[in-house]
């Protein structure tokens, strides 16, 4: 009875509040802070996870260092990661239209694995029978389409009977899956089901196999942010991902823009095989793509929908993979390692952006009680 | 005098140990291997096994190997080895099928760098000096893991115990592919040579390493009624459904026995361990690396795993090892088409039998396999070609 009487007013420890604006340095500082904090994170747990370097303590130099190390210790180094950068810069700018409108594609996985079959396919059945620059022309083509209409199906869909795009895009990857094995068995006759490299339908290159993919990517970047800030449609797409009922109120056609934004996903993530089927490969399996369909929407979504930040998040996430793949070779440990790695920094950038929009304010008594105290 | 023995012992073990490891050659050779996926597969594990064997078995140091892990197949694998080059790997080894074309444009790009690939088929038409192929007879292991395989079915039809009129195997397979079809072919011979009823039916996944599809062909394959069942898939799937049910289970890649006590009965599987000193050795003597490599019982490269006692039926160890010193000595060949009755098509003896050995776009059949009495498997080039349909065994899909 006597305690009820001593408290007056209930106040947590903490409490979280909405920010309501907060200065851009500061917002850096806490996403720095926070990659600080998931390194030294990912030491302790590589420390007591790998037998290497728990037997050799001053091997955690080589630890961080494999971060650097993965990416550009060599020129081939380099090139691979701006190449990996670029694949994945091309299918997160792929996906960042549709998530300005809110429209939440999860299926640019299956979108690019329906390019690069469209552009092999191509490759296979008429290889050696048309010119070369005639070819990757068809490639080209082939590629954009059915990336195109596997992003289209879904649209259609949300705007005609307004279903469900999350789950809808998320099944069409597992559809796309099953397409490629299903040609992969006409494809192969011997039964192997792995069709090998094809003889036709390289993607041209000068100066480095690689740059070709590189400065598509970076021409692509700027296209996408002028388009997405300084045109018309790039506006729709922002009045549509604000409120519908806005655009709606505006005379904005909602089913319109919501399949021509999904058009225009579905068509860069159709590049996005072309640039790896014709590019790189020259080949198909169902792991193609490699989930990059998937990472992607975090580059996207870490950049706030900015193509130009895309490509700090891009470089950023492409670093993380070979530092880690790096790590793994290096220390000789198991190629789960590098993901339980890559996961605990994704988790605190992420993490991050929480303390981005919310502060959090401690209880002001106990700060008045302790000056108190001290005094 | 015990003590004395001891110090000699110990002194002939440490001046051995440094005669390894001071071959200055040995030592000079860095290897480089890429593979597929990790330990979590079994079909990688057998490898990186292998690695560490002929790594402690040559005496070579931490840093004479790099290994490579998760590269997919594709312009990946032509990255990595490359990469293996820049970090000083004179010899360059990949372990999936798929990685072929990719490893064999790293090999063109680098001539003085040896490219050693199992379970390709192209070395033998590419004619590289610096590109080959290895595989082992496996198939042979199959046919003793088939010998343990159709004792028990013979104990469970003593015992009355069989599900229907005739004893019956089911087998999940990868692909409709030559290796498959070669590996479910030589086990099912095993059991005929000591079961001559048995029957086997084949269900394919269309995947190396799916684990639910595996498990659910293996339950689909017990519903049908198969009184054993063994697999060709890198997974846990079929061996851990086999002892859920119940049924009895010849395994591959490696021993299931932990996961496994009361099914497990043997397994077959590569050991690519003398592959890999082979090669360290013949890249540090600067011998020429065979074009196509088959390792054979002989070489240990094709090993069984130990028999379960608690599931095998008895006298199966002795069984396996009559067999095993007969196939060394040829005195029996798996695929014996002279003995009547053993393997039949349609009916029909098998006397002739156009494989396709030489890869082309269109995988055209080349070359003749059948003489002497018996299909000439791995002989032509090291990875497998019999894919003979034959009778007793029932396909319930191929569209894989």
């Amino acid at each position: 009875m006597s305690e009820r009487k001593n408290i007056t007013v209930h106040e947590p420890l903490f409490h979280l509040a909405k920010r309501a604006q907060i200065q851009p340095w500061k917002a850096w500082a806490i996403r720095l802070a926070a990659i600080v904090l998931g390194l030294v994170v990912c030491g302790i747990v590589a420390f007591i996870l790998i037998e290497r370097l728990h037997q050799n303590p001053d091997r955690i130099d080589d630890f961080y260092y494999s971060f650097i190390k993965g990416s550009f210790t060599s020129n081939r180094k380099i090139w691979k990661f701006l190449k990996n950068m670029a694949i994945l810069q091309c299918i997160s700018l792929a996906v960042t239209p549709a998530f300005r409108m809110r429209f939440w594609n999860i299926g640019a996985e299956g979108q690019t694995l329906m390019g690069v079959l469209g552009c092999i396919a191509v490759a296979f059945y008429l290889g050696g029978t048309v010119p070369d620059w005639l070819l990757l022309v068809l490639m080209f083509i082939a590629a954009l389409v059915c990336g195109a209409v596997w992003g289209l199906i879904p649209a259609l869909f949300k705007a005609k009977w307004n279903t469900n795009e999350t789950l809808f895009t998320l099944m069409m990857n597992y559809v796309a899956t099953f397409i490629v094995s299903y040609f992969l068995v006409i494809w192969v006759p011997s039964g192997s089901s792995t069709l090998g490299k094809l003889k036709y339908g390289k993607l041209p290159s000068f100066g480095h196999d690689y740059l070709v993919i590189i400065l598509v990517v970076l021409l692509l970047t700027i296209f996408l942010y002028v388009y997405l800030k300084h045109s018309k449609q790039g506006y729709e797409i922002s009045v549509v991902g604000e409120s519908v009922r806005t655009a709606q109120y505006s005379g904005i056609n909602v089913k319109n823009v919501i399949i021509r934004t999904m058009l225009v996903s579905g068509l860069l993530c159709g590049l996005a095989g072309y640039l790896i089927g014709a590019g790189l490969d020259q080949s198909v399996t169902t792991e193609s793509v490699g989930g990059q369909g998937f990472t992607a929407i975090m580059v996207s979504w870490l950049a706030n929908f900015n193509p130009l930040v895309m490509l700090i998040t891009s470089a950023l996430i492409s670093m993380l993979n070979s530092g880690a793949a790096q790590i793994s070779q290096d220390f000789n440990v198991s190629g789960a390692l590098p993901d339980v790695i890559v996961g605990i920094i994704l988790f605190f950038i992420i993490g991050s952006e929480f303390f981005i929009n919310y502060q959090v304010i401690f209880r002001k008594a106990d700060r008045t009680a302790a000056k108190e105290g001290v005094k | 005098m015990k003590k004395l023995i001891a110090l000699v012992l110990a002194l002939v073990l440490c001046l051995s140990c440094f005669a390894f490891t001071a071959s200055a050659e040995v030592a000079d050779v860095k290897l480089g291997v890429i593979l597929l996926h990790d330990e979590n597969s079994t079909y990688d594990l057998n490898f990186i096994n292998g690695v560490n064997e002929a790594v402690a078995a040559l005496g070579l140091t931490e840093d004479q190997v790099i290994m490579k892990r998760n590269i997919p197949e594709s312009n990946e694998c032509y990255d990595a080895a490359l990469d293996l080059v820049d970090e000083g790997c004179t010899l360059i080894f990949a372990n999936s099928f798929g990685h072929e074309t990719y490893l064999l444009q790293a090999a063109k790009e680098c001539p003085e760098v040896q490219f050693c690939h199992a379970t390709g088929t192209m070395a033998h038409t590419e004619k590289l000096d610096n590109f080959h192929n290895a595989f082992a007879a496996i198939y042979e292991g199959r046919y003793l893991a088939g010998i343990a395989a159709g004792m028990k079915l013979n104990e469970i039809k003593a015992n009355g115990q069989l599900k229907g009129e005739k004893p019956l195997m089911g087998y999940v397979g990868a692909f409709t592919y030559a290796e498959v079809i070669s590996g479910y072919t030589s086990f099912y011979l095993g059991a005929k040579s000591v079961c001559p009823d048995v029957q086997m039916k084949v269900m394919f996944t269309g995947s190396w390493y799916d684990e639910m599809e595996e498990k659910n062909a293996a339950q689909a394959l017990i519903d049908a009624g198969c009184d054993l069942i063994s697999q060709h898939a890198d997974s846990m799937g079929a061996p851990t459904a086999c002892e859920n049910a119940g049924i009895p289970n010849v395994s591959y890649n490696g021993s299931t026995v932990a996961s496994c006590p009361n099914t497990f009965i043997v397994s077959s599987r590569i050991n690519w361990a003398p592959y890999f000193q082979y090669i360290v050795n013949q890249a540090a003597a600067g011998e020429k690396i065979d074009t196509d490599w088959t390792g054979t019982i002989a070489s240990g490269s094709v090993v069984l795993t130990d028999v379960n006692e608690a599931a095998a039926a008895a006298g199966t160890v002795e069984a396996i090892a009559d067999a095993k010193a007969k196939l060394e000595k040829a005195e029996i060949k798996v695929f014996d088409t002279a003995t009547e009755g053993f393997i039949t098509v349609g009916g029909e003896a098998l006397t002739t039998y156009t494989a396709d050995v030489d890869t082309d776009l269109n995988f055209t059949p080349d070359t003749e396999a059948v003489a002497d009495g018996y299909f000439h498997e791995s002989e032509y080039r090291s990875a497998p070609y019999f894919d003979v349909k034959i009778d007793g065994i029932e396909l319930l899909n191929s569209a894989f």
